[in-house]
């Protein structure tokens, strides 16, 4: 089991024996290469699954097959749809603006990748250590909202520029909360550190003291993602698919597998930040042990989305910041006074 | 507010939109997100029914009555039909009565669970709109055994029906009905029970009772304003007079109110269909009418209770197989008239939530 686990790290330390010097400038780039091209295939297959799971999901909610016409259980459908959609037209609208138009969904889509980037996939297995891991990824997971505006204004279309403006609406209620629950853990390990979070956690996850954190992290990172009961700024029963309105083939899939490797973003780090990352019981290696709980966190988010109708945008507000902020602020306060309790008990009983 | 003045947007929502129920058309114009005018535009599934009625004989022209309402195609059959026989006289059978009344109810009941599951689906609300359609199959499958048909049913003739239901169909209403209450219970727990349904529905869309009165209102949208008015009640028509049944009120006025009131509405439905399945007689099923119908001259107008309001037919006949003029007052075509007053101030997505709540059928109001 040991040599399973460290399977990534041996063969990691065999491309880089390839080169004269292991340490040299030229082995770190191929590692670093070799990682970015590892998430972006982690982002495609997330998604390829992630969507036809999606469907299982909803179609085991609502009491019916799902897909199941193409390959065993229709397994195939994904690569299917996703074949079609190469075949689509690439349409501009007339009057868009048409850089931002075009960079809009790259943004989308470069985002997850770059937060996905930092996370610790096994012991001593995050593609990039950053010792400000938690302020990285919040920076960056926040510049979504910057591309759902792009979109919704570049597109000339009146449906877009208000799914734009929802957008940025909804992600100033949510961040503010997603960042405040984040900091009780930070309070506790006194790092930004994601990999030393996670070795933190070897005793007890997180998610046993700061179980209102958690609550708070998981319906601000619903939020995040834009999926249902959060799902305004593509809501189509009101502005037909927000941004995303004018859209088609390729571009119109970015934004897809963004979404995607974004919900797996959000999942990672609440893996990460709550429930231990890779550690785990030893029959299984480190990653298995974080992918499973990364699926257990996308399988709520499914779960909720195929159970819940869409809330009301004001409703919305006033959970961010009437309910959320609030409770966010109550858990870092009881998690200072925790720690005063603790820092005085301690060395008394001589722990 | 302040000094400063955002400009207003007006947005086209249909004929061609993902909420719009049909090819229902509404320009809107928006202050931010909330609406300051609403201009409804209907006409697109015009098909110039009452028109088509001249040149057809009056047999001819039952088909096309399935597609008025088509969610409810037995109660436009119902209410064609009995116009033309109160217009002739013609007396029915005991067991077509009651085979219409169970028809018609259960038409009732299929309609309201497409009404609370496009009301859940214009909220996001997919697994409630599922379940809905589920059961409403089992409502399908038995017009499907009894008329061949499953939505457009087709099933009613002038002086009674085409033909008897096969006896499969009593097991399988028996079946449905046991389960009734069961599923009832599932629509409350994914639906109506929901925090998030309870924060949209509630308060949003207010009609009170006065307006309700004077835009003539009818159906379950006036009866969740507080007025107790049902033609089943109020003017019986075919055998109504012989059911025990409720007629379901609501005085909250409201979004929620309306939406609830349909539940109400498939329970009474359900206990009718009971009462009609136990007093059934056996017995033909068509009366004694002549090949070729010639109604008197004269002229008559007949209403029924369909589940989204007043469905009324007025007929003038010149004694020829033809109808001279043919009017349809459809309960939908006259609800939405609300829709710009009372929508005004709320946000679109309580626009979306209120106009689903007229559940308008584009068929009838377009005609």
């Amino acid at each position: 089991m040991n040599a399973l686990n460290q399977l990534p790290l041996n063969i990691a330390a065999a491309i880089r024996s390839l080169f004269g010097d292991p340490h040299s400038i030229w082995a770190d780039l191929t590692m670093d290469i070799i990682s970015i091209i590892l998430v972006i295939v982690l982002i495609v297959l997330a998604a390829l699954i992630l969507i036809l799971l999606e469907r299982k999901v909803a179609g085991w909610t609502s009491q019916r097959p799902g897909p199941n016409r193409l390959g065993p259980h229709g397994w195939f459908q994904t690569i299917a749809d996703a074949l079609k959609l190469m075949g689509k037209e690439d349409v501009t609208p007339a009057g868009a603006d048409r850089l931002m138009f075009k960079i809009a969904p790259m943004i989308m889509f470069a985002l997850p990748m770059m937060t996905l980037a930092v996370i610790p996939y096994g012991h001593g297995m995050a593609p990039i250590r950053l010792n400000l891991g938690i302020v990285y990824y919040l920076a960056i997971s926040a510049v979504s909202t910057l591309a759902l505006l792009m979109a919704g204004w570049s597109s000339n279309n009146k449906y877009s520029l208000l799914g734009g403006m929802r957008a940025v609406a909804q992600m100033i209620s949510y961040e503010i909360p997603l960042v405040f629950s984040l900091l009780g853990v930070v309070m506790i390990t006194q790092t930004f550190n994601l990999s030393q979070i996670v070795a933190d956690q070897h005793t007890i996850p997180f998610i046993v003291l700061q179980p209102l954190a958690f609550v708070v992290y998981l319906i601000a990172g619903v939020a995040e993602v834009n999926r249902a009961p959060f799902d305004l700024v593509e809501a189509d029963q009101e502005v037909v698919a927000g941004p995303f309105t004018e859209y088609t083939g390729l571009r119109w899939g970015l934004f897809f597998l963004g979404e995607y490797g974004n919900m797996t973003a959000v999942a990672a780090l609440t893996t990460t930040m709550f429930l231990g990352g890779w550690q785990g019981p030893a029959i299984l290696p480190g990653y298995v042990w974080f992918f499973l709980k990364v699926g257990i966190i996308i399988f709520f988010q499914m779960w909720v989305r195929w159970t819940f109708p869409r809330i009301r945008i004001d409703h919305l507000m006033g959970l961010a910041w009437k309910v959320l902020l609030p409770l966010s602020i109550l858990n870092i306060f009881l998690t200072g006074v925790g720690i005063y309790i603790y820092q005085l008990i301690v060395p008394r009983i001589g722990g | 507010m302040g000094l400063e003045r955002t400009e207003e947007l007006s947005l086209n929502m249909g004929p061609q939109h993902p909420s719009m129920h049909g090819v229902f058309r509404m320009v809107v114009t928006f202050d931010g997100e909330v609406i300051t005018k609403i201009e409804p535009k209907v006409g697109y599934l015009h098909r110039g029914l009452e028109k088509l009625a001249e040149s057809r004989t009056y047999t001819q022209f039952i088909p096309y009555t399935d597609r008025l309402d088509y969610l409810s195609a037995p109660h436009n059959n119902m209410a064609y039909v009995q116009t033309v026989e109160k217009l002739m006289g013609v007396q029915l059978p005991e067991r077509a009565e009651y085979l219409r009344v169970i028809f018609a109810e259960l038409a009732r009941i299929a309609s309201h669970l497409v009404f609370i599951a496009s009301t859940a689906l214009d909220m996001a609300g997919w697994t409630a709109w599922t379940y809905c359609f589920r059961d409403r199959e089992r409502i399908l499958d038995l017009f499907e055994m009894s008329a061949g048909s499953r939505l457009t049913v087709n099933a009613m003739r002038i002086g009674g029906f085409n033909r008897d239901v096969p006896p499969e169909f009593w097991p399988a209403l028996k079946s449905f009905l046991d389960d009734l209450p069961e599923m009832m219970e599932e629509y409350f727990g994914i639906f109506y029970g929901n925090e998030i349904v309870m924060a949209r529905l509630k308060s949003v869309g207010i009609l009170p009772k006065e307006l309700a009165e004077n835009l003539s209102i009818t159906g379950p949208v006036l009866r969740a304003s507080g007025v107790q008015y049902d033609v089943r009640k109020a003017e019986p028509y075919g055998i109504y007079d012989r059911f025990d049944f409720e007629v379901p009120v609501r005085y909250g006025c409201d979004s929620y109110d309306r939406t609830l009131l349909r539940l109400d509405e498939i329970r009474e439905s359900g206990k009718i269909l009971r009462q009609a399945m136990r007093d059934i007689p056996e017995g033909p099923v068509t009366a004694k009418v002549s090949k070729i119908i010639k109604p008197p001259a004269g002229e008559v107008y007949h209403r029924v209770e369909n589940p989204k309001g007043e469905l009324g037919f007025y007929i003038v006949s010149d004694g020829s197989p033809k109808p001279a003029r043919v009017r349809i007052r459809s309960g939908t075509f006259i609800n939405i008239q609300m829709l710009p007053i009372v929508a005004l101030g709320w946000k679109i997505q309580d626009l979306i939530a209120i106009f689903a709540t007229l559940d308008a059928v584009l068929g009838e109001v377009d005609k």
